[in-house]
């Protein structure tokens, strides 16, 4: 072989690490053995037809539900590398360099890459059938969203075995992550993945504000929606307007990097203290995105579950309300110790303490929502409860956090990283899988088991705090976050084995989850009925899963709680006026094909300006504008399902 | 509330507090055993914050212990059950009163300490400097009084407050010694000013605490506080044995590399000042006043 070759390839190919030859072969056994069962099964088409060319919020939704299922499995194997590496002294597991890379892409992935697709998830499936409607407003773009946020991710875990990965912390502050201390590819990666997967968030607040703003079913007032949906509207409303600084930050970041721009190093006039205040103009924010959703998932599931009414509707509102407009002015709590002086310092500290009251008021408004009704023990509400001694215990030190001279001594140990753990996974994460099992009926039409699913849940929950409340201590004792290894003698070593045995518990509980899915796949409980949990809003009046259009009818709200109210009346023999109505056409948007072809024309241009091959990123763009040229010109866009289709298959579904 | 009420919150809190304390007795929880008036200041807020938080998570835990035991669907059960009842104007008052108040008393503290830190603590000594340069990936320490400088260990007279100025000659750290005080980054191009002072002799662990790259888990230093005149038989130790920094040597500490304790007899004039000069301190004039004044 030419030398140049072996140079390139080298430097091409991630070299050197035995995992990583064992992943490299792992993919590409993987990748050899989904084309041989799409082959073999003769189901390139189907998936082209159903999946890949979808605009069907529904499915779309399942995609979101899949790909975080698989980054959260991706990001949870670097969380046991990392832990394994530190569970004694002096570990020798991992390299400095190959544990950079690996807590750098745990917190990018788990972020921007399992949290928002897995809200995502939730966005999708429950919005449109919540409110009554039979799509997103625009579902060519939804499917633009879902299709970058996946060339994104796979640009990103790409870099894992070319080129490098990226290795300067997932929050990327220049000057670490700009030329001089990081010159290799895995920083563009970084950069490119999440810009790529912005836009396609960006595009998805949007959509979901039009939709709940404009789709609602009539008689939908704002104040009788689910709170679901207005957990919903406040996190679109953040992503609209947070996420521009962080496409900013990056972009100017990037700019830096390959065109020698100084907007982010002192020596031409520029300051990185600039690009740590727009990445957390957006960072902060971002958190509160990813939890309002969850806040969402429990307000349904405490009622649901409690067989009441959710307690104190109007408050829950108010808080989300104030948690959306404060949340935007704390961001500088991520630096206390950047030394802005003691009035901005109080200030931020402030605001960052009274962001507590809502969130508490929250979690009261849950448990009297409890108090006094009828408690059934599913697993969408151990997740719920679940998640209420853990927002209470992260909540008190998110507080303690706040606390601007504490923080001094807080900032970037382990007390920070139990803590947001402790808010991230108890909030986020146990919300979004009280949701998964909570909807999982509605989208799949079975019912996940309740045996495996409470043992999953015990495993994971106690493990989570065998694995995080030591890293509390681990904080007062001194020991810093991104440490590769830390030497005998400070006490930190107990602590450390125990935590690291925690994660362990973790990994077992997801694992169970996934043995969850499957087993009930093969011999779940069927949901024939359409409302397995005798539920309370407009989802569940729906058969599972739903058909591709939804509603047959438009239903007509009158109160909130809209399909309990219905079921109350049928129950008091009250006739139900919308079943009598004739069925009309319904009117759908039409199948494409582009929102997946402009995706992977974005890939090519991420992929061609990660490694600056400049011509590959040229015709990627061209791509992609030749694409939103065609779509401008296509108006064959729609089509109507006729009344007699519509007959068949509600009356597949036994209904009429 | 009740006087009664009050006091038995109270009582509570303490009794919540107590198992952290506990674990705190011991003497490797830094945080929980300051040796300086700054880390003092710091570890009180956070005992207070820890018990006024212990007054709404407590009662959260416990209430939702009680609910799910008391109100379970289960044939037989005679605990009230109503399906409609969802408003209550007392109870709402009162949940959003508590935390509006435990915030107040919290917000009021917090802004007091964190107006009072940017002070040099109150002290018997006169203070002095010393100036902190974060190299990858190693400490440098210059004593401008004494005309020495220290790598990965810093020597500072006990009871005088020490007025730690930052800067970094490589990505952005940040200086932290927990016993003595919290941290403040060391940024490229900036000087920062920190206060710092022990109370009484001891070595005092310190580590970079802001992620810089493969070697920034090495950058542990110690802080050695020690008698007024020992500190100074020391600084005549080190000019009498120590080797000078000459500008060769600080242009070989700048590589990236991993060293263990170095000492000084001297460094070259104005060192500091010019590293902060070829970061770009030219461009921030107000902070490059602070540092030398």
């Amino acid at each position: 072989m030419p030398a140049s070759v072996t140079n390139f390839a080298t430097h091409f190919f991630v070299t050197g690490e035995p995992m990583i030859y064992g992943a490299d072969v792992a993919i590409v056994l993987v990748s050899l053995a989904i084309l041989f069962v799409l082959t073999y099964f003769k189901k390139w088409k189907w998936l082209w037809k159903e999946w890949l060319t979808t605009v069907d919020h529904k499915k779309i939704g399942i995609m979101y539900l899949i790909a975080a299922l698989l980054m959260m499995f991706r990001g949870g194997v670097d969380a046991l590398l990392m832990r394994t590496q530190l569970m004694l002294p002096n570990g020798r597991f991992l390299q400095a360099q190959h544990y950079n890379e690996i807590f750098t892409t745990h917190g990018t992935l788990m972020i921007l890459f399992m949290a928002m697709p897995f809200i995502f998830a939730m966005f999708n499936i429950v919005v449109p059938l919540q409110i009554g409607a039979r799509d997103v407003a625009f579902p060519y773009l939804n499917a633009i969203s879902f299709w970058l946020f996946f060339v994104a991710a796979m640009l990103l875990n790409l870099s894992f075995v070319i080129g490098g990965s990226p290795d300067a912390g997932w929050v990327s502050y220049p000057p670490l992550a700009d030329l001089p201390f990081d010159r290799g590819p895995g920083e563009n990666f970084y950069l490119l993945s999440l810009q790529i997967t912005g836009i396609g968030s960006m595009a998805t607040g949007l959509n979901f504000f039009v939709t709940i703003m404009r789709m609602r079913a009539p008689g939908m007032t704002l104040m009788r929606m689910p709170l679901f949906c207005w957990a919903v509207l406040s996190a679109s409303v953040l992503i609209i307007v947070a996420f521009p600084a962080l496409t900013a930050a990056l972009a100017l970041l990037l700019i830096d990097r390959v065109a020698g721009a100084h907007f982010f190093t002192m020596l031409a006039g520029g300051n990185p203290m600039m690009y740590v205040n727009l990445f957390w103009v957006w960072g902060h924010p971002e958190v509160y995105i990813v939890v309002l959703p969850a806040f969402g998932v429990f307000s349904e599931v405490v009622a649901t579950f409690a067989k009441k009414r959710v307690f104190g509707y109007a408050s829950m509102v108010a808080s989300m309300m104030v948690i959306t407009v404060i949340s935007y002015l704390v961001w500088l709590h991520h630096f206390f110790t950047m030394g802005a002086g003691p009035g901005v310092n109080s200030f931020f500290a402030l605001a960052s303490m009274i962001i507590a009251i809502p969130t508490g008021v929250k979690v009261f408004n849950w448990l009297m929502t409890l108090f006094r009704g009828r408690i059934r023990l599913t697993p969408p509400l151990l997740w719920t409860l679940g998640f209420v001694p853990n927002f209470a215990i992260g909540g008190a030190t998110g507080v303690m956090l706040a606390v601007a001279p504490a923080d001094y001594q807080y900032h970037n140990s382990y007390f920070l990283i139990a803590h947001f753990h402790q808010v991230l996974i108890g909030g986020t994460v146990y919300g979004m899988i009280a949701g998964m099992y909570y909807w999982w009926p509605k989208v799949f039409g079975f019912l996940l088991g309740e045996r495996l699913a409470r043992h999953a849940f015990w495993w994971f929950n106690i493990g989570f705090y065998v694995c995080f409340l030591p890293q509390y201590f681990l904080g007062y004792m001194g020991m810093t976050r991104r440490i590769y290894t830390y030497p005998p003698g400070m006490g930190w070593t107990t602590w450390n084995f125990i935590s690291t045995l925690g994660a362990y518990m973790m990994g077992i509980g997801f694992i169970l989850i996934a043995a969850n899915i499957v087993q009930s796949a093969l011999h779940g409980v069927r949901d024939t009925t359409g409302d397995p949990w005798d539920g309370r809003t407009l989802e569940w009046s729906l058969p599972s899963p739903a058909p591709h259009y939804n509603f047959a009818r438009i239903p007509t709200v009158h109160s909130r709680d809209a399909w309990w109210e219905m079921k109350e009346a049928r129950r008091r023999g009250e006739p139900v006026q919308e079943s009598t109505e004739p069925l009309r056409p319904i009117h759908m948007p039409k199948s494409s094909g582009r929102p997946f072809i402009l995706s992977v024309l974005f890939f090519v241009f991420g992929f061609g300006m990660t490694f600056n091959w400049y011509v590959m990123a040229i015709i990627g763009l061209l791509g992609v504008g030749i694409c939103l040229v065609l779509r401008s010109f296509e108006f064959d866009t729609d089509f109507y399902i006729p009344v007699h289709e519509i007959e068949e298959t509600e009356a597949a579904y036994g209904r009429s | 509330m009740s006087e009664m009420g009050l006091r038995r919150l109270r009582r509570l809190g303490v009794l919540a507090a107590v198992p952290l304390l506990c674990t705190g007795c011991g003497e490797r929880y830094f945080i929980l055993n300051p040796a300086g008036p700054v880390a003092n200041v710091e570890k009180n807020l956070i005992v207070l914050t820890f018990v006024l938080t212990g007054i709404v998570v407590i009662p959260v835990i416990a209430l939702m212990a009680f609910i799910v035991t008391r109100y379970r669907d289960k044939p037989g059960n005679t605990a009230p059950y109503e399906p409609e009842w969802s408003e209550s104007k007392t109870l709402e008052i009162i949940w959003w009163g508590i935390p509006i108040l435990i915030i107040a008393i919290l917000g009021t503290f917090t802004v007091r300490d964190t107006f009072r830190l940017v002070r040099p603590p109150v002290a018997s000594g006169p203070p002095m400097t010393i100036q902190v340069t974060s190299l990858d990936w190693k400490w440098l320490f210059q004593y401008p009084g004494q005309n020495i400088a220290t790598v990965n260990y810093v020597r500072i007279p006990a009871g005088r407050p020490v007025e730690f100025v930052l800067t970094s000659h490589a990505p952005m750290n940040s200086f932290w010694v927990p016993q003595l005080g919290g941290q403040e980054y060391t940024m490229p191009g900036m000087a920062m000013r920190l206060w710092l002072q022990a109370d009484r002799p001891g070595t005092y662990f310190g580590s970079g605490a802001n992620f810089t790259g493969r070697g920034f888990a090495h950058m542990r230093f110690n802080v050695i506080a020690m008698p007024s005149a020992d500190f100074d038989r020391w600084t005549q130790q080190v000019k009498r044995t120590a080797p000078p920094l000459t500008t060769a040597g600080y242009k070989a500490l700048e590589q990236q590399s991993v060293v263990g304790q170095l000492q000084y007899s001297s460094f070259p004039k104005g060192l500091f000042e010019q590293t902060i000069r070829t970061d770009g301190g030219m461009y921030m004039k107000q902070k490059m006043e602070t540092a030398t004044d």
